[in-house]
């Protein structure tokens, strides 16, 4: 398609001006490459079946060049107390005067972590999320400039989290947030990725989490979309394990016009753990997809994930849950779970949970359920005094609880219980 | 207990309701004044759970005729939530299980919600912790079930202790237990039907619904019915419950059965 493949060369426009680093020159030019060779993909690829994304290129979409300026009690609502490190990006520009580092860790700006740390950098970027084929991740390559690297030494623990706050501010504007996170052999991490918005306009948010866990590494990680109501959410999120580490994820979308959410998890050697949990919880016309890839390479590898949707409005919930067992990996323990709640007629959801074994010692347990609120838990809840209005938004609330009651970090968890529960009240 | 000063709670005249299209009661005739404590029995598929559930308001049971007056108001023109904080309580026969709402959350919401109807002081967490606690004493019943999701994973007995705990809180006029001795061994029996006998007062009533005698060792009922197809075909004193119990309920329908045929 022509059309579509101009619009990426459109986007191409504002480019970060070339680095005297000359790998990351290679790097960006073979993006660009590949965003000049992909088209934006359209309802016919089998991937993006049920999730038309079409709307983005009514827009022309322009990286911000400088960052706006905040106000301190801008950041406020979003703050974690128990926060040891904070980076903060506007439109995807590092604000350093918001962000801090009290972690005794590298918590720092891509920019400067590709000269600072410069081995590590250079042999993990680009490496997990691969832009071959995928001419989001592509274009965020071609964008690579500020962002957030964490590098966790071997055998540290850093109990406190550290929050990656990504703020959208201007109409119209791209940003193309990208993450490297290298937990070294036996460290332990807990992020929280929090995308969110000052405006309700339309903007253009493409993301790209790396994270790559050494030997007994534990990442713990949460993610946050609850941008703007008419903005558009890519993201690509790689993860890799070695041998024994555990990987822990909670994802939560609440916001954007239409969100898409791409999870490849590698469980790249024996041993190896994790969770991936997942909640959207839409209304309106929203479209909220999560496609996620759990690849059992090795064997003795366990993988767990319950994801739920709560879809109000006309809104479409899409989510793609594809488990990888390959040949030779026995003894992988998986489980899946798909549980979608519909509170109209017009809301819809599609989930298509994807198992392929090709090794005969597995066990792997998958399951979706697509209903409504259960009458007789209404009425239970009524004949206790509580209005119908009430009852449905309780046992809302409850369906999603038993996702966000999974984040580790108590301060974000109990604000976003809240915040559900405002959501849910909100509906007529 | 049968008071002279008491005053009428229920009255249900000629009922008819249905489920799926089927008609489930038919013509049932009830008088409940305050103080008293009513035990329904039958065999099974007679209607009792039927009844306790159309007096509640369950959206699956359709009312096709009849009327109910309850506390000088007719029954039918309240919304189930309407009719609860009006003092209506029914203690399900298998209470539901909610999981992701705490049980001490689920309570509280409860309790605020009536005490709010009633024009009395709402709780906040903290108050209503210590309030709730001197309450389940009463049912001799462990705090760790305020922390849990309602009923989820409860055994059949704490789910019934649960359920009278809701009726200690709401301190409803009306009182239906739907066959809330099923599923309970007998020391969880004793306790339960302790908690309900000293919830029972002079301004309040009990419609005990039971398929077996056992509750009623160790609650007393004024009067004991039998329903059977829909309607109640005998009343009694509770020397009828036991009487029930050694002869079974066959015998009440051949009566029943022969007395009408004398007066047609």
């Amino acid at each position: 398609m022509n059309t579509a493949t101009g619009y990426l060369d459109g986007l191409l426009q504002g480019q970060p001006p070339a680095s005297a680093l000359s790998w990351l020159n290679q790097l960006r030019a073979n993006a660009v490459d590949r965003v000049a060779a992909l088209t934006v993909p359209t309802t016919r690829d089998e991937d993006w079946r049920f999730t038309d994304i079409s709307p983005l290129t009514k827009f022309s979409f322009q990286p911000a060049q400088e960052a706006q300026p905040l106000a301190p009690a801008a950041i406020e609502p979003w703050a974690i107390g128990e926060a040891a490190a904070r980076l903060v990006f506007v439109d995807g520009i590092y604000a350093p005067q918001h962000s801090f580092n009290r972690s005794g860790i590298a918590v720092e700006n891509l920019g400067a972590g590709f000269t600072s740390h410069a081995a590590a950098v250079q042999a993990q970027l680009g490496r997990l999320a691969a832009f071959e084929r995928n001419a989001f991740a592509a274009l965020n390559t071609a964008f690579l400039h500020d962002g957030a690297l964490i590098v966790v030494p071997r055998e540290l623990a850093l109990a406190a989290p550290v929050h990656l706050l990504f703020i959208a501010t201007r109409k119209h504007a791209a940003s193309y947030p990208r993450c490297l996170i290298v937990a070294e052999p036996g460290s332990k991490l807990t992020l929280v990725e929090d995308y969110v918005a000052l405006q309700d306009e339309a903007y253009f948010t493409n993301a790209v989490t790396e994270i790559a866990l050494g030997a007994n590494a534990q990442v713990q990680h949460v993610r946050v979309q609850r941008d703007g109501a008419e903005a558009f959410h890519i993201a690509n999120c790689a993860v890799s394990l070695a041998r024994s580490s555990r990987y822990h994820a909670v994802s939560v979308a609440l916001g954007a016009r239409i969100s898409r959410h791409n999870l490849g998890v590698l469980l790249a050697a024996e041993g190896a753990e994790c969770s991936i949990d997942g909640l959207a919880l839409i209304g309106g016309r929203q479209l909220a997809d999560t496609h996620t890839l759990i690849d059992h390479a090795l064997p003795q590898c366990s993988s767990r994930q319950l994801h739920k949707c709560i879809v109000d409005g006309a809104a479409h919930a899409v989510f793609n849950g594809n488990i990888m067992v390959r040949a030779g990996a026995q003894r992988t323990d998986s489980a899946q779970s798909s549980r979608n709640l519909l509170l109209s007629g017009k809301a819809r959801v599609d989930t298509k949970p994807q198992l392929e074994i090709f090794a005969d010692d597995v066990k792997c347990a998958h399951g979706a359920t697509v209903g409504q609120l259960d009458v007789d838990e209404v009425f239970y809840l009524k004949s206790r005094g509580l209005s119908e209005t009430a009852a449905r938004n309780l046992l809302t609330y409850a369906f999603g609880a038993e996702v966000i009651e999974r984040i580790p970090v108590a301060s974000l968890r109990q604000r976003l219980e809240a915040s559900v529960l405002a959501q849910t009240e909100q509906r007529p | 207990m049968i008071y002279q000063d008491s005053k009428t709670l229920l009255a249900v005249r000629d009922l008819h309701a249905s489920v799926n299209g089927t008609e489930i009661l038919k013509g049932m005739e009830l008088t409940v004044r305050s103080g008293e404590v009513h035990a329904i029995m039958g065999p099974n598929g007679s209607g009792k759970s039927t009844f306790a559930k159309v007096l509640a308001g369950h959206p699956a049971y359709v009312v096709t005729g009849g009327e109910v007056e309850f506390d000088g108001r007719s029954l039918f023109e309240l919304a189930p939530e309407a009719r609860a904080r009006a003092g209506v309580f029914l203690g399900f026969q298998y209470p539901i299980e909610i999981p992701g709402v705490a049980n001490s959350q689920f309570l509280r919401l409860a309790y605020n919600t009536v005490q709010a109807e009633r024009g009395k002081d709402e709780l906040d967490p903290l108050e209503f912790d210590d309030f709730v606690r001197e309450k389940m004493k009463l049912l001799e019943m462990n705090p760790d079930f305020l922390g849990r999701s309602v009923n989820e994973g409860f055994s059949g007995g704490e789910k019934k202790r649960n359920e009278i705990l809701q009726m200690a809180l709401l301190e409803p006029k009306l009182a239906i237990l739907d066959e809330t001795d099923s599923g309970l061994d007998i020391d969880a029996l004793r306790i339960v039907a302790g908690g309900v006998n000293q919830l029972s007062n002079k301004d309040n009533a009990i419609v005990l619904v039971t398929h077996y005698q056992r509750l009623l060792n160790y609650i007393a009922p004024d009067y004991v019915h039998v329903m059977e197809a829909g309607r109640i075909i005998k009343t009694g004193g509770k020397e009828l419950a036991l009487e029930l119990e050694a002869r079974g309920y066959d015998w009440v329908g051949a009566e029943a059965e022969a007395n009408a045929r004398a007066s047609a």
